[in-house]
């Protein structure tokens, strides 16, 4: 590798990770006041356990990232299926434009859209008379369906397709065969595809702000309300703990891939 | 013969559920939400929830159907300079935020592949963690570094290179600093997946007949990755026209964008038509980067 490479690889991931470290650094920072170090403290991560505010809006995050993931779990790997198994049908350009789109999308149109959608829907079908978890719940699957298509995608190009095939020459109808053949075999991308729609549903912000109703406010929704007024080391010991969590998921993911991927070869 | 025979089949409705599960989720709740922008967009504004007036009345005297389709709501857009200068500039920090994005991620993906495939794996895994972490967070921890009383400032002034703090938040700087910084990862992972799938050999023969490490470069390993670049530059332009958070945390007043203009006629103004046609506009703006983005999508799956 040229020294060049070496030191844009160096320099990057300094970029990317010294305002994480300092972020994570000041949480523990005892003195209230800005990069004035008052000595070491965990009093703001005491504090944390203490507001209800903050563990309830915690709480709501972590129900809407587990439905969320779980709808979008079984929406995108239908879609996956259909992209990659199903050949050609009538439709199928419009489908997989629809199916990328959510990707790229601006969160401010998408959440405005889902919105409108939602308020339509209740003046004409009655529902959702309020919105609140199940409308961000339908939000979230949406857009991070769009997120386990890839995943999964991925996953079914490099599959054998002889064992599909085996299975319907053996007369399984195309039901039976995805069940009992193609989703055992996905399932470690399933799962992969499950955590990346849940960390996704977990971030966001503006959809979520669009699509949630009184008493359903979420984490990221009380982060932005926070940080939009002052800066807080409560909100930077949240920030520590919500970081460090995701990274230790994501390192054991990633490790877990690496194992099953060495089996394979 | 026999695929020809299945498409009359009992199978082919068990075919067509499948596919018809994601394809209707997908009409109604992606698809179907941008007409509803497009149609609230004609309505005018009421005070009243939700503060849309209906498109058509119903007269019960004259037992006749009354439109109100407004297109007012566009005319007030082109009145009002402050929405084209909104999308003017979301559009301009847009485009040198991704150039700038490429410029940094592009030797950064570069020297991945040139990696040993253990490293290759650890550093992909670094790239992919600010990926999934939340952007809300990652922004924040700019403010705590560029305020007046934040890292940077108090270390330039320990070190004695300014005696007054200088203004770094709410500028138009640290737009782009948090949007380099949020997208990078974006960039990176497409620009990587284009690199890796080059063949070697290029290169190395290349470098045999005698053509300089740059010419090389121009000639073997840039071309080979275009569709990498233009992924990975669709990827990151199109979020951030639209972009909220960043302008929201560490713009300021005088810069404008139009996600965070949208948003504030949404929620400050609730008009929530003018936010809708602010919303179309924005859709026609990125309507043919997001098709090129899709049609380089469609190509890279159909490899």
């Amino acid at each position: 590798m040229s020294r060049f490479l070496k030191i844009s690889l160096f320099a990057g991931f300094s970029f990317l990770y010294i305002p994480i470290f300092i972020l994570i650094f000041y949480s523990f920072n005892a003195s209230k006041r800005g990069a004035v170090w008052g000595g070491f403290s965990t009093e703001w991560y005491g504090k944390l356990l203490q507001d209800q505010q903050i563990l309830d809006a915690a709480w709501i995050s972590f129900k809407v990232a587990f439905l969320s993931a779980s709808g979008a779990v079984i929406i995108g790997t239908l879609a996956a299926v259909v992209l990659v198994r199903m050949g050609k049908f009538r439709g199928r350009s419009m489908f997989s434009g629809l199916v990328s789109a959510p990707l790229v999308m601006p969160e401010v149109i998408t959440g405005i859209s889902l919105l409108l959608l939602f308020i339509s829907f209740k003046e004409f079908l009655g529902w959702p008379q309020q919105r609140g978890i199940a409308t961000i719940v339908i939000a979230h699957t949406t857009f991070t369906a769009a997120f386990v298509v890839l995943v999964v995608q991925s996953r079914l190009y490099a599959l054998d397709k002889s064992l599909e095939e085996a299975s319907a020459d053996l007369g399984a109808t195309p039901f039976e065969t995805f069940f009992y053949v193609t989703v055992p075999i996905i399932a470690p991308s399933l799962a992969a595809g499950w955590m990346l729609a849940f960390i996704l549903s977990f971030d966001d912000l503006v959809i979520a702000s669009f699509t949630s109703g009184p008493g359903s406010t979420t984490l990221p929704m009380l982060i932005y309300s926070k940080v939009k007024i002052a800066v807080s080391p409560d909100v930077n010991a949240l920030a520590t703990i919500i970081v460090v969590s995701i990274s230790l998921v994501i390192a054991a993911l990633a490790i877990f891939a690496f194992k099953n991927q060495k089996q394979e070869h | 013969m026999k695929r020809f025979l299945s498409l009359f089949s009992k199978d082919s409705l068990g075919k067509k559920t499948i596919i018809g599960i994601p394809y209707i989720w997908f009409l109604i709740f992606f698809l179907l939400p941008l007409f509803y922008v497009l149609k609230i967009s004609f309505s005018e504004s009421i005070i009243a929830s939700p503060p849309i007036a209906p498109l058509f009345e119903y007269d019960g005297d004259e037992q006749t159907l009354i439109s109100t389709l407004r297109l007012s709501n566009y005319g007030y857009l082109i009145e009002d300079n402050l929405y084209l200068l909104a999308y003017l500039s979301s559009i301009k920090i847009a485009f040198f935020s991704t150039l700038i994005t490429l410029l940094i991620g592009y030797p950064m993906a570069l020297a991945i592949t040139r990696a040993n495939k253990r490293l290759q794996l650890a550093l992909l895994l670094l790239v992919m963690l600010p990926f999934f972490t939340s952007l809300l967070i990652r922004v924040y921890a700019w403010i705590g570094i560029l305020r007046t009383d934040g890292t940077i400032n108090t270390i330039l002034m320990f070190i004695g290179v300014i005696d007054e703090p200088i203004v770094l938040l709410q500028t138009e700087f640290a737009m782009y600093l948090g949007i380099v910084y949020a997208y990078l990862p974006f960039m990176i992972l497409p620009l990587y997946a284009a690199l890796e799938k080059q063949d070697k050999s290029l290169l190395e023969a290349a470098r045999d007949l005698g053509a300089s490490p740059a010419i090389a470069f121009l000639t073997v390993t840039l071309p080979a990755s275009v569709s990498g670049i233009v992924a990975g530059c669709m990827l990151v332009f199109i979020p951030a026209v639209g972009e909220f958070v960043i302008p929201s945390l560490l713009g300021g007043e005088s810069t404008l964008m139009i996600g965070r203009v949208l948003w504030d006629e949404f929620f400050a103004n609730r008009d929530w038509p003018v936010a809708s046609a602010v919303a179309i506009v924005m859709l026609a703006i990125l309507i043919i980067p997001i098709m090129l983005f899709q049609n380089q999508q469609a190509k890279s799956s159909g490899e």
